[in-house]
């Protein structure tokens, strides 16, 4: 009943807000002095705790660059922990001041939920992860599987829209958890379990072999990952928006967590406007002039944050792929501060 | 007590008076109307209020939504559904899949229930422990515990597709569930429905006229023969002049899973046995007492009459203890009905699941979705409630003839 009653209540909630919505949000949080921050209830690279109770993962780094540029603290945030299904109510109640949890941008829900995707923190695609002693090569093999998946997610529309447009036959079974979800597809109960491609590497470590699961070589879908925001807040929009192309652009100009106070002292045009130095673009987003540094400090640039959680330096060892800078072969481009 | 002669005209006023606004009269009736228009204001208001919030948020609202398709897949459905099916009908599927699991669930829970309680009762010290530890063990922990076991537990002993415990090659036990032979229609059912149709009605006449033979004229007639021909003998009867009713489709192994067949998936076996379980021992527990509550004369008036214990027990006790049973035993099935929406915890496909789950977030619009998942659950207790009011109803009038 427990899930029930919280979405009862995070329904009331955004049914009862007065005017939440209006664009208060950076007042709200300094003076609250705290940024509350949805994250997912256990995703290892994105968002998980570690064996102290501290919160690490990309997604997390997202939130604390945002605490840092607000609040000049990475630390002071609460981390909401969410089921895929209560996110979104939970963000529309005003419950949390940001969504970062590994969530598909898509345009129903950047339409029709009353929020808005600030950009994409991580490129992935949907996959398949099977054991290896089903001797399976290729989704499309899959012809008759049981699949495990977490309920109230993409995944479970594009594994229907998958196997229907391929002629597959399959018998879905979703759990309101992804811990539940990968319990049965262990025990079992599934030949099959699907998840964004990131997640299903995530999920293997919590397996008891991980080495007798393989991920198959298709990726069924585009699941661009990113953080959202309420609608009707255009300010803090920007502030979130900017603080993951921050991320972006200081790895693109080499500003790194070491290096950035001996960049603070660079000529370079260019570096003075993104750190500060010159100009006033932090206090334009209605932040300091520093923002950018507050940022790199906290979590270093965005190659930083994707090598230490989810890269090769990382247990999940996901190489850069797509999610590399545009220059280097990938997709990752930010807008340039200026 | 001053005799005033009646007044009729005012009549009607009165009892309305009385019954609007009880002993405060006129005054009673005023409040109540302020009281009233008060929770129509605040409930106005919360209506008002969410539908302005929403509009400011451009959050969607509306329950437009139900007619949109719904795109993803339901592993168990009592009605034809694929992913290209609206809301509304992923509405229905949930809902029948918590209806099946109630229904069954209870009628199990009663049977447990009854059989617990009577092993309590009995003289036999050995079965009135097991039944009492039984209750003890069953009541004290957490249905929710209960059912992860019953979910995991059932899953970790059974084998793989591939392994399946065969059981005279027809049906087949794994962890996908068990597979039974799929009931296929053939030309010779409407002609075997119809021909048990007449059997029972038969049968049914057979015994009322038997009856009335033994109440009026004491006439014991043994009619049990001609019963059998009618249920029996008449249905076989239709199947050699028409052929058999159905015919079964055995399930084969075909990649992963079994091809053809009907299968019981485990995820609603270990929610109907966990639920069952737990209710029974509550019901038990009413049970007993309930019994113990009829005097123990009762039970001495019935052997003096003659009867033997179980006679007794079926013809005397029980019908009394029912009227002591039906009340508590009523906001049990409730319970059942109400846990059953823990479903969603092993993947059982059920309205909190599809519907106030997988849809909420598809749609991300929860007040509307919500608002019918309660009223849904709300109907359905009032439903049973009403039923067993009937039942508890007709016992008490029989008990007064």
């Amino acid at each position: 009943m427990k899930r029930v009653s919280l979405a009862v209540i995070l329904a009331a909630a955004a049914a009862l807000s007065v005017q939440a919505a209006s664009a208060q949000t950076l007042k709200t949080v300094k003076d609250r002095g705290q940024l509350s921050c949805g994250v997912s209830q256990g995703l290892p690279g994105f968002s998980a705790p570690d064996d102290k109770g501290n919160w690490t993962g990309i997604d997390v780094d997202v939130c604390r660059a945002i605490a840092a540029v607000v609040l000049d603290d990475p630390t002071k945030i609460k981390f909401v922990p969410l089921s895929a299904k209560d996110r979104f109510t939970a963000l529309q109640s005003g419950e949390i001041d940001v969504l970062s949890r590994n969530t598909t941008w898509t345009v129903s829900r950047d339409t029709s939920l009353g929020a808005n995707f600030t950009g994409v923190t991580y490129y992935d695609g949907q996959g398949f992860m099977v054991k290896k002693s089903l001797k399976v090569n290729s989704a499309l093999e899959l012809n008759s599987a049981s699949v495990c998946v977490q309920t109230g997610t993409t995944t479970e529309q594009n594994l229907a829209d998958f196997f229907k447009g391929n002629n597959m036959k399959y018998e879905v079974i979703a759990f309101g958890s992804i811990d539940e979800a990968v319990k049965a597809y262990e025990s079992g109960r599934c030949d099959v379990f699907t998840d964004d491609a990131s997640g299903l590497y995530a999920s293997r470590l919590k397996l008891a072999n991980p080495a007798d699961h393989i991920v198959l070589p298709e990726i069924i879908s585009k699941e661009p990952l990113g953080p959202m925001v309420r609608h009707g807040d255009d300010q803090w929009f920007d502030i979130v928006k900017w603080t993951l192309f921050a991320m972006i652009n200081a790895e693109e100009l080499g500003i790194t967590q070491k290096n950035v106070d001996t960049m603070l002292k660079s000529d370079k045009p260019e570096m003075k406007r993104v750190l500060g130095t010159d100009g006033n673009l932090g206090e334009q987003l209605g932040l300091t002039k520093d923002w950018v540094v507050r940022i790199v400090k906290a979590v270093g640039n965005y190659g930083e944050t994707f090598e230490r959680n989810v890269g090769t330096g990382s247990p999940l060892g996901i190489a850069r792929g797509v999610n590399n800078l545009w220059n280097k072969g990938g997709i990752q481009y930010a807008p340039p501060i200026r | 007590m001053s005799i005033a002669p009646r007044k009729p005209p005012l009549q009607f006023a009165l009892r309305l008076k009385r019954a609007l606004g009880g002993k405060a009269g006129w005054n009673g009736l005023a409040a109540q109307i302020a009281f009233a228009a008060i929770l129509a204001w605040i409930a106005y208001e919360i209506v008002a209020n969410a539908r302005a919030n929403l509009e400011t948020q451009h959050i969607a609202s509306g329950f437009g939504f139900l007619n949109y398709n719904a795109g993803f897949d339901v592993n168990q459905s009592l009605i034809a559904y694929n992913n290209s099916d609206t809301y509304w009908r992923v509405f229905f599927v949930g809902l029948l899949n918590t209806i099946l699991v109630s229904v069954i669930g209870i009628v199990f829970a009663t049977v447990i229930g009854f059989i617990v309680a009577l092993c309590r009762l009995s003289p036999n010290l050995l079965l009135s422990r097991i039944g009492g530890i039984y209750v003890e063990i069953i009541r004290n922990l957490p249905v929710l515990f209960q059912i992860l076991f019953w979910y995991l537990a059932v899953l970790a002993a059974l084998p793989a597709p591939r392994q399946s415990i065969s059981i005279f090659n027809t049906f087949f036990l794994n962890n996908r569930g068990l597979v039974v032979p799929q009931p296929v229609t053939e030309p010779g059912l409407y002609p075997f429905i119809a021909a048990l149709a007449v059997g029972i009605a038969l049968a049914l006449g057979l015994r009322r006229y038997a009856r009335r033979a033994l109440f009026q004229r004491g006439q014991m007639i043994r009619i049990w023969p001609y019963v059998l021909g009618c249920l029996v003998g008449l249905p076989l009867v239709s199947m050699l002049m028409f052929g058999g009713p159905l015919k079964f489709e055995l399930p084969q192994l075909k990649g992963f899973n079994f091809a053809g067949g009907a299968r019981i998936i485990p995820e609603f076996v270990a929610l109907t046995v966990a639920l069952s379980t737990y209710t029974g021992a509550f019901i038990a527990e009413i049970v007993r007492a309930g019994v113990m509550s009829v005097h123990k004369g009762q039970m001495e008036a019935g052997s003096s009459l003659g009867l033997s214990r179980a006679a007794t027990l079926r013809l005397i006790v029980v019908p009394q203890a029912m009227r002591v049973i039906v009340p508590p035993l009523t906001s049990q099935y409730l319970n059942l009905t109400k846990n059953s929406s823990l479903a969603v915890a092993i993947g059982y496909p059920d309205l909190v699941s599809v519907f106030a789950g997988t849809a909420v977030s598809q749609t991300g619009q929860a007040i509307e979705i919500i608002a019918m998942t309660m009223g849904v659950y709300l109907l359905l207790s009032l439903t049973t409630s009403a039923l067993m009011s009937v039942y508890g109803w007709r016992i008490n009038r029989s008990m007064a003839a």
